[in-house]
């Protein structure tokens, strides 16, 4: 079994909030603005809390915002 | 880049800066003293021990240092705290640190096995402290760069 990737909308999410900047994204959650830089360039996945606490911001339910996609053989 | 890249790249230079120095200090003390016995393992014994909280008061002087330096530059603040990203990326350049110590103590031990000397053995135990450390410096920098 291939490993898969986890793609999100979160950037475009943050747009359509009133614009909202990572900074005050990373205070809502709890975490630094590196880490949802990350989240977006798609270079980490985050963990089942934070990714709640990321839908629960945007008012969401997990999977509006995180797509798993299986890597093909 | 970001801030913890930044401070990984200073992590870098103060290992290799505070180390170069300590081991020029070890040097020029171990070449004008000719040391045999019990004299030599004491002598190895106080480089080990002293390295420690040297290389802890020079890295956080430095470490100062590049935050005083970092905020007059670019106002930028330090996170206040670790997030889950930080943390899986200190776990794993730890990892790293520490396969590559355990593989520098087992190659010290070997040296023994071969008949070297005991001052070779520590070198090679002080050397793989070292490669360890710059490793798992180099391990998070990669992972802050690419990701997790």
């Amino acid at each position: 079994m291939g490993k898969g990737h986890i793609s999100n909308n979160v950037r475009s999410l943050r747009f359509n909030h009133n614009e909202m900047t990572q900074q005050e994204l990373a205070d809502l959650v709890g975490v630094t603005r590196q880490t949802i830089v990350a989240i977006e360039k798609g270079k980490y996945s985050p963990s089942l809390e934070l990714a709640f606490r990321i839908a629960r911001v945007f008012d969401l339910q997990i999977e509006t915002i995180f797509t798993y996609e299986e890597a093909r053989d | 880049m970001s801030y913890q890249e930044k401070k990984t790249i200073v992590s870098l230079f103060s290992a290799i800066l505070v180390f170069g120095i300590y081991c020029w200090f070890v040097y020029l003390r171990y070449s004008e003293m000719s040391l045999e016995g019990g004299e030599l393992l004491r002598f190895w014994g106080a480089v080990m021990l002293i390295l420690v909280p040297v290389t802890m008061v020079a890295r956080m002087i430095l470490e100062i240092i590049f935050i005083i330096i970092n905020r007059l530059s670019t106002k930028e603040l330090p996170p206040r705290f670790a997030d889950e990203l930080d943390k899986i990326i200190e776990w794993k350049a730890t990892r790293i640190a520490f396969f590559v110590f355990i593989l520098g103590f087992l190659i010290a031990m070997g040296s023994l096995v071969l008949h070297a000397t005991l001052t070779s053995m520590f070198v090679i135990l002080l050397a793989s402290g070292f490669v360890s450390e710059v490793a798992g410096i180099l391990w998070r920098l990669y992972l802050f760069r690419k990701g997790v």
